[in-house]
C-alpha cells in the first residue's frame, strides 16, 4: 500500500450543457483553486500535477498537458497526462495518489476534464476511419443490446431503470454542482420521454456536460497541516480487458469483479453491503445500476435489480449509491470518474453538505470505460488506515 | 526508493513507409517476444504511452490491449505521452505496490498515415497557436535560431550533429540507414535543414521493469546485466515560445539535476531537432567525452511516441550488454523542448 | 491501398476564451494590442489568465502595448505547408510588442519570395515590426485578425482539417478481400480453438497470432440488440435496429444492422441471413452487406445464445 496518502482538497465547476463563460484553461482552474482553496494552498505548494481526460478529439487539442502546463502552475514541476478511456478520471486519481504513496511527492494536483460543448461528443466518441467493420450510434447503441441481455438475464422488470434514473435525479437535487436538476421529477416523467437506443430512454440516460474536477492529495505529513479534515485512501485497483473475444460476458465483466475484489483486498473488505456506507459508482445509463451492484459484489448475480427496487441504495438506504447524483445528472466525460472519487472523498470527509450520507466513514469511487473493459476503483476512509 | 531495473527492451525495424501492418500487428510479435526473453505472461502492472492523432480516431490504444494478452484481466493504465512517460508511472507504481514486482511498458506509433508536422501542431495553444496553423517544424527552427543566435553556434554544427547521427545509425541495425548530409542541403523551416529534422517513422518500443528476486531470475535466462535506474525525473516548462528563453532548457537541467545525472559515460538524448542536442548537452552538463546516441538518435529514425522509450531502452541495452556502466535516457515532449524526462541507469 | 481519411469536426470547435483572452481579442478586433500585468508587474502578452511562471492569476489591470514591437527570434520557412497562413515564403516570429514583457509567436510577412528562398538578409532579431491588421468587418476576434506582422497581404484561410493515407492492416485487408467477394473470413486461435470475425491476425484473450483462415456462412442468429430512435446516415430509417449477430461457425458475435421486419418484432434468438447489395456495386468494404435480414427458421433459445453475450 505504500506511505498513507490523504485527500485534502477536493473542487469542482458547476456542470452544465456549454460552459461558455471560460476557457479550458479557466474551467481547470475554477476547480484547481477551490481544491486549493480547500487544502489552503497554493500554487507554489503544488510538487506535481496529473491530468486526465478523455480523448482529445473532444476539444480538438491534442496531448493539451503541453498547452496546460503553466496554466496549472506547472513550470519547472512534473506535469503528466492520463487517458484510459471512460473510466480516466479515475485511473488519473490512482495514479497521482500513486505519487504520494510511493513518496515521490508530497503535495498533488489532480484534475480531471472535459467540454464537450467544443465538439460534439458522438463525433469525438466514434469518428473512426475507413475500414470500421461495426455500426454503433454513440455510446447508447453500444450499451443498449447489453442491458437488454441484463434484463433477459435476470428477469428483471421493466421499471427498475425508471427508478434509479428518479432516485439519482432527485439526489441530484441536493447538489449545488449538478448539471441536470429536474424539480418534481418522478416515474411518469421519465417514463414519457421517448425511447433513444430500446431500452434506454431519454431520461435514464446521461447528459453531456462541460465541466472539470479536481482534487489535491497529500502525504501524511503534508496533510497534518490541512485546515479541513482529510479523506484517507485505503486502496486503489485498476483492471483492463480486451474488447471483442470468444466468450467474453459484456452483461458482468470479468475486470470489474477482479478490480473490485482487489481494491476490497487491500481495504480489508469482505461485504461491500454492510461494510461501505456510500457509493458513487459510474452509472451512465440507469440500468448500470443493478448490473454494477451485482459486478461489484453488494449482492448475488441476478439480484442487483432487487436492491433497486427495494430502495436498498437510495440515500435512505443502507447503501445509498451515486447520493450526488451520479452520472446520470452530470457527465463531463472525462472527468466523470474523477468525480466519483472526489464525491466518495467528501462523503468520508463529512463535507458533502445536502447530500451527505450521516456517519459515512468508508466509501466506494469507482470508473469505467470503453466497451465496460477499463475499470479503475478506490475506497476512501474518515481514518489513516 | 525502491531500486528498480530495465530488464529487458526491444524494438521494431523502424521504417519510414507504411509497411501495411495495423498498431496491433506491430506491436504483437514484439511483446510476445519479449514474454518469451523474460520468460514471464503476465506482469504485475502494464502502461503504455501512444497518441490517438497519429491515426485520426479516438482510442487507438484500446485496440493496442489486444497485443498484450490482457486475460485474466491486468493491472493496466495508459498515458497520452510518449512510452517514456508510461515507464515513469510503471517505475512510481512499484515504489509502494507489493504485488507489482515486473512490468511491462510500450508505446508505439504510425506517423506515416497523415502529416506529422501539421499533426503535432494540434498540441499547441489552441487560442494563440494553433490557429495560427504554425507546426512542429517551424517551432523547432525558432528555436534553433534563438540558440544559435545566443550561442554563436553555427549552422554547421547543426550538421555535424545531424552527420554524427547518421554515421551511428547506419551501423544500428532498427534504425533507417541515412546518407552522409550535405553542409549546403536545401532548408526545410531555415535553419534547419532536411538533416536537421529527425525522420519520423512508424515503430514500437517494449521494455520490462523488475524489482527485488525477480531481477536476478530474469538476469539469469536471459543472460543480460540487468540496468538499475538510479535517478528518473521530468519536468515542464511554460508552454508557450513567448514567455521563455528558448534558447535553454530549464526543465531539462532541473529533471537532469533531480535523476542525478552526473558521471554518465553515454546519453542517449530524443533528440528531434540537430540544434536540441546542443540545447540538451548545455542543460544536462554533458562534456566531451560523453558518447551522446551511439544509437543514431532520433535523427537515424523517430518512431514518434515510442522515440522517447526507445532512448532509455538503447540506453538500458549498453549496460544490458556490458558495454557500460552508467549511462543516461532522455525524453521530451510538447514543443521547444516543453517537457524532458531523464533517467539515469547503471550496471 | 491506402484510404483517405479526414479527421475534421464539422464546422469546427467552438471555443469559449473565457474574460483575460476574450478581452484581449476583442481589443485586437479594435485594432488594439492589449497585454495584462501579472503580480510580478510583468506585462504578459498576449495576456493568459495566470502568470505563466507560477500559475498565479494576473491582476485586472489591462496595458496597451504596441503596435510597435521587436522581432526577438523568428524561423524562415522557405517551404510552407497548405495549413500554413502564407503560400509564399514567410517567417514565424516571436515579436514583443513595446511595453510588453513577453513575446507573441506570429507570421512575419517580409515581402515576395520564390518558393524555396533563402532567409532574407534583413530578417534578425530586433527587426522593427507592426500588425497589419485585416479590414475591421473581416475581423471576427482571433489571433489572426492580424493577418501579419509587417505589410503585403495575400491571405489563406487555415483549414482545420487533418488527412491521413490509412491501411487496414494485414488481417483486416483479408477479412475485406473476403467480403469483396461475398465471403465472410474469420481466424481460428491455435489456443482456445474460436473463430473470431472479423479477424484481427491475434487472439485478444490469449495474445497469439493467429493465421488459420475460416469461411463462416452469411447466415448467423442475433443475440441481442437495440432499437435506434437517433437516425444514422449509415441506416435505412428510424427507429431501425443495431445487433449482435452470432454468424454460423463464428464464436464471436459481430455488430450489424438487422432490417427487412418492423424494429418491435426483432428477438433475441432471430435467424437471420445478410442482404448482400448487387455484386456490382461491392468494393473492399463491410458495407457490402446491406444489412441482415430475417430467415424462416425457429429462433434459437435463449440459454443457446447466452454465453455469448
Amino acid at each position: 500500500m505504500g506511505n498513507p496518502c490523504a485527500i485534502i482538497g477536493i473542487g469542482q465547476t458547476r456542470y452544465q450543457t456549454k460552459r461558455l463563460d471560460v476557457s479550458i484553461a479557466g474551467l481547470l482552474r475554477e476547480a484547481a483553486v477551490r481544491a486549493l482553496e480547500d487544502a489552503d494552498l497554493t500554487w507554489d505548494d503544488i510538487d506535481c500535477v496529473v491530468i486526465g481526460k478523455a480523448p482529445d478529439m473532444f476539444e480538438g487539442v491534442m496531448m493539451p498537458e503541453a498547452y496546460l502546463a503553466d496554466a496549472l502552475g506547472a513550470a519547472g514541476k512534473p506535469v503528466m497526462r492520463v487517458h484510459t478511456a471512460g473510466s480516466v478520471g479515475g485511473s488519473t486519481a490512482i495514479v497521482a495518489a500513486s505519487m504520494i504513496q510511493s513518496g515521490v511527492h508530497q503535495r498533488v494536483l489532480t484534475i480531471a476534464w472535459e467540454k464537450q460543448s467544443e465538439s460534439n461528443a458522438t463525433w469525438a466518441l466514434t469518428v473512426g476511419g475507413p475500414h470500421s467493420t461495426s455500426l454503433v450510434v454513440g455510446a447508447g447503441g453500444y450499451f443498449a443490446p447489453h442491458i437488454r441481455a441484463y434484463i433477459r438475464r435476470s428477469g428483471a422488470p421493466d421499471h427498475v431503470g425508471t427508478l434509479v434514473a428518479v432516485k439519482d435525479r432527485e439526489n441530484a437535487l441536493r447538489n449545488p454542482y449538478a448539471h441536470l436538476r429536474i424539480p418534481g421529477i418522478s416515474r411518469e416523467m421519465v417514463e414519457s420521454t421517448p425511447m433513444l437506443w430500446e431500452p434506454i430512454r431519454y431520461l435514464e440516460t446521461c447528459p453531456s456536460s462541460d465541466g472539470a474536477c479536481a482534487m489535491v492529495l497529500a502525504s501524511e505529513d503534508a496533510a497534518r497541516r490541512a485546515p479541513n479534515k482529510p479523506a484517507w485512501v485505503h486502496g486503489t485497483a485498476m483492471r483492463s480487458e480486451p474488447i471483442f473475444f470468444a466468450g467474453r460476458d459484456t452483461v458482468n465483466p470479468q475486470g470489474g469483479k477482479d478490480c473490485a475484489a482487489d481494491v476490497y483486498r487491500q481495504a480489508g473488505i469482505t461485504d461491500p453491503r454492510s461494510e461501505l456506507d456510500v457509493a458513487e459508482v459510474y452509472v451512465p445509463f440507469s440500468w448500470y445500476e443493478p448490473m454494477w451492484l451485482e459486478n461489484l459484489g453488494f449482492c448475488g448475480e441476478g439480484e442487483g435489480w432487487k436492491l433497486t427496487e427495494a430502495g436498498a441504495t437510495a440515500l435512505d438506504g443502507d447503501i445509498p449509491w451515486n447520493a450526488s447524483g451520479g452520472v446520470l445528472s452530470s457527465n463531463p466525460i472525462g472527468a466523470s470518474g474523477m468525480i466519483r472519487f472526489a464525491e466518495a472523498a467528501l462523503q468520508v470527509r463529512g463535507m458533502a453538505g445536502e447530500h451527505q450520507v450521516e456517519g459515512a466513514r468508508r466509501a466506494l469511487g469507482h470508473a469505467y470505460g470503453g466497451g465496460a473493459q477499463f475499470f479503475a476503483m478506490w475506497i476512501v476512509g474518515s481514518e489513516k488506515p | 526508493m525502491k531500486d528498480i531495473a530495465i530488464v529487458a527492451f526491444a524494438q521494431t525495424r523502424h521504417s519510414a513507409e507504411d509497411t501495411g501492418l495495423a498498431e496491433t500487428e506491430m506491436l504483437l510479435p514484439l511483446i510476445s517476444g519479449v514474454k518469451e526473453q523474460v520468460g514471464i505472461s503476465r506482469f504485475g502492472f502494464t502502461c503504455s504511452g501512444s497518441n490517438d492523432y497519429l491515426q485520426g480516431a479516438p482510442f487507438s490504444f484500446v485496440s493496442a490491449l489486444d497485443a498484450v494478452g490482457a486475460w485474466p484481466p491486468i493491472s493496466e493504465s495508459h498515458v497520452e505521452m510518449d512510452g517514456a512517460w508510461a515507464l515513469y508511472e510503471a517505475w512510481v507504481k512499484m515504489q509502494y505496490s507489493d504485488e507489482v514486482d515486473t512490468a511491462l511498458v510500450y508505446g508505439f506509433g504510425k506517423p506515416s498515415q497523415g502529416s506529422l508536422r501539421e499533426i503535432m501542431s494540434r498540441g499547441y495553444d489552441p487560442y494563440y497557436l494553433a490557429p495560427l496553423g504554425v507546426d512542429s517544424v517551424s517551432m523547432a527552427a525558432l528555436q534553433a535560431r534563438a540558440y544559435l543566435t545566443r550561442s554563436g553556434a553555427k549552422e554547421g554544427d547543426l550538421t555535424a550533429v545531424a552527420a554524427r547521427s547518421r554515421a551511428a545509425g547506419r551501423n544500428n541495425p532498427y534504425a533507417l540507414h541515412l546518407d552522409e548530409p550535405s553542409p549546403d542541403a536545401p532548408y526545410d523551416v531555415a535553419p534547419l535543414r532536411a538533416h536537421d529534422v529527425a525522420p519520423e517513422a512508424d515503430g514500437a518500443a517494449v521494455v520490462v521493469l523488475a524489482t527485488g528476486d525477480r531481477v536476478a531470475e530474469i538476469s539469469a535466462r536471459t543472460g543480460l546485466k540487468p540496468a538499475w535506474i538510479r535517478g528518473i525525473d521530468h519536468r515542464a516548462d511554460p508552454h508557450s515560445p513567448g514567455v521563455r528563453d528558448l534558447s535553454v532548457s530549464p526543465s531539462a537541467r532541473l529533471a537532469g539535476a533531480k535523476a542525478g545525472a552526473t558521471g554518465v559515460e553515454v546519453a542517449e538524448l530524443h533528440v528531434q531537432f540537430s540544434h536540441e542536442e546542443l540545447i540538451l548537452r548545455e542543460a544536462l552538463d554533458l562534456g566531451d567525452d560523453v558518447l551522446v546516441n551511439p544509437s543514431g538518435g532520433p535523427l537515424s529514425a523517430n518512431p514518434v511516441m515510442a522515440a522517447g522509450l526507445v532512448r532509455i531502452g538503447e540506453a538500458a541495452a549498453r549496460i544490458h550488454r556490458g558495454e557500460n556502466r552508467r549511462t543516461l535516457g532522455h525524453a521530451t515532449s510538447g514543443p521547444c523542448l516543453q517537457q524532458n524526462l531523464v533517467a539515469v541507469l547503471e550496471g | 491501398m491506402p484510404t483517405n481519411h479526414a479527421l475534421e469536426f464539422p464546422g469546427g470547435y467552438t471555443r469559449s476564451v473565457g474574460p483575460v483572452i476574450g478581452r484581449f481579442l476583442s481589443e485586437l478586433r479594435d485594432g488594439r494590442l492589449v497585454g495584462v500585468r501579472a503580480g510580478s508587474g510583468r506585462v504578459i502578452f498576449p495576456p493568459l489568465e495566470y502568470d505563466p511562471d507560477n500559475g498565479h492569476a494576473v491582476t485586472d489591470e489591462y496595458v496597451e502595448v504596441g503596435p510597435s514591437g521587436t522581432v526577438e527570434s523568428f524561423a524562415w520557412v522557405g517551404e510552407p505547408l497548405p495549413s500554413h497562413p502564407l503560400d509564399r515564403p514567410f517567417a514565424w516570429a516571436l515579436v514583443r510588442p513595446d511595453g510588453a514583457d513577453t513575446a507573441i509567436l506570429h507570421v512575419l510577412d517580409v515581402g515576395e519570395y520564390e518558393r524555396g528562398a533563402a532567409p532574407p538578409k534583413r530578417l534578425k532579431p530586433g527587426l522593427r515590426v507592426r500588425p497589419r491588421y485585416r479590414a475591421a468587418a473581416e475581423r471576427r476576434g482571433d489571433i489572426s485578425d492580424i493577418e501579419a506582422f509587417q505589410p503585403e497581404v495575400t491571405m489563406i484561410t487555415a483549414p482545420s482539417r487533418l488527412e491521413y493515407d490509412l491501411k487496414p492492416g494485414r488481417a483486416l485487408d483479408r477479412f475485406l478481400e473476403g467480403v469483396s467477394e461475398g465471403r465472410i473470413l474469420g481466424h481460428r486461435c491455435p489456443v482456445c480453438r474460436k473463430v473470431m470475425v472479423p479477424m484481427k491476425g491475434l487472439c485478444p484473450k490469449d495474445g497469439v497470432p493467429t493465421t488459420e483462415e475460416v469461411e463462416v456462412a452469411d447466415t448467423g442468429t442475433v443475440t441481442t440488440f437495440a432499437v435506434n430512435n437517433l437516425p444514422d446516415p449509415r441506416a435505412p430509417q428510424v427507429p431501425f435496429v443495431s445487433a449482435y449477430v452470432l454468424l454460423d461457425g463464428a464464436d464471436v458475435a459481430m455488430v450489424a444492422l438487422v432490417s427487412g421486419l418492423p424494429a418491435d418484432q426483432v428477438r433475441m434468438g432471430m435467424r437471420v441471413r445478410a442482404l448482400w447489395k448487387p455484386r456490382e456495386e461491392w468494393g473492399r468494404t463491410i458495407t457490402n452487406i446491406r444489412w441482415f435480414e430475417p430467415i424462416d427458421e425457429p429462433d434459437v433459445p435463449f440459454d443457446r445464445i447466452a454465453e455469448y453475450m
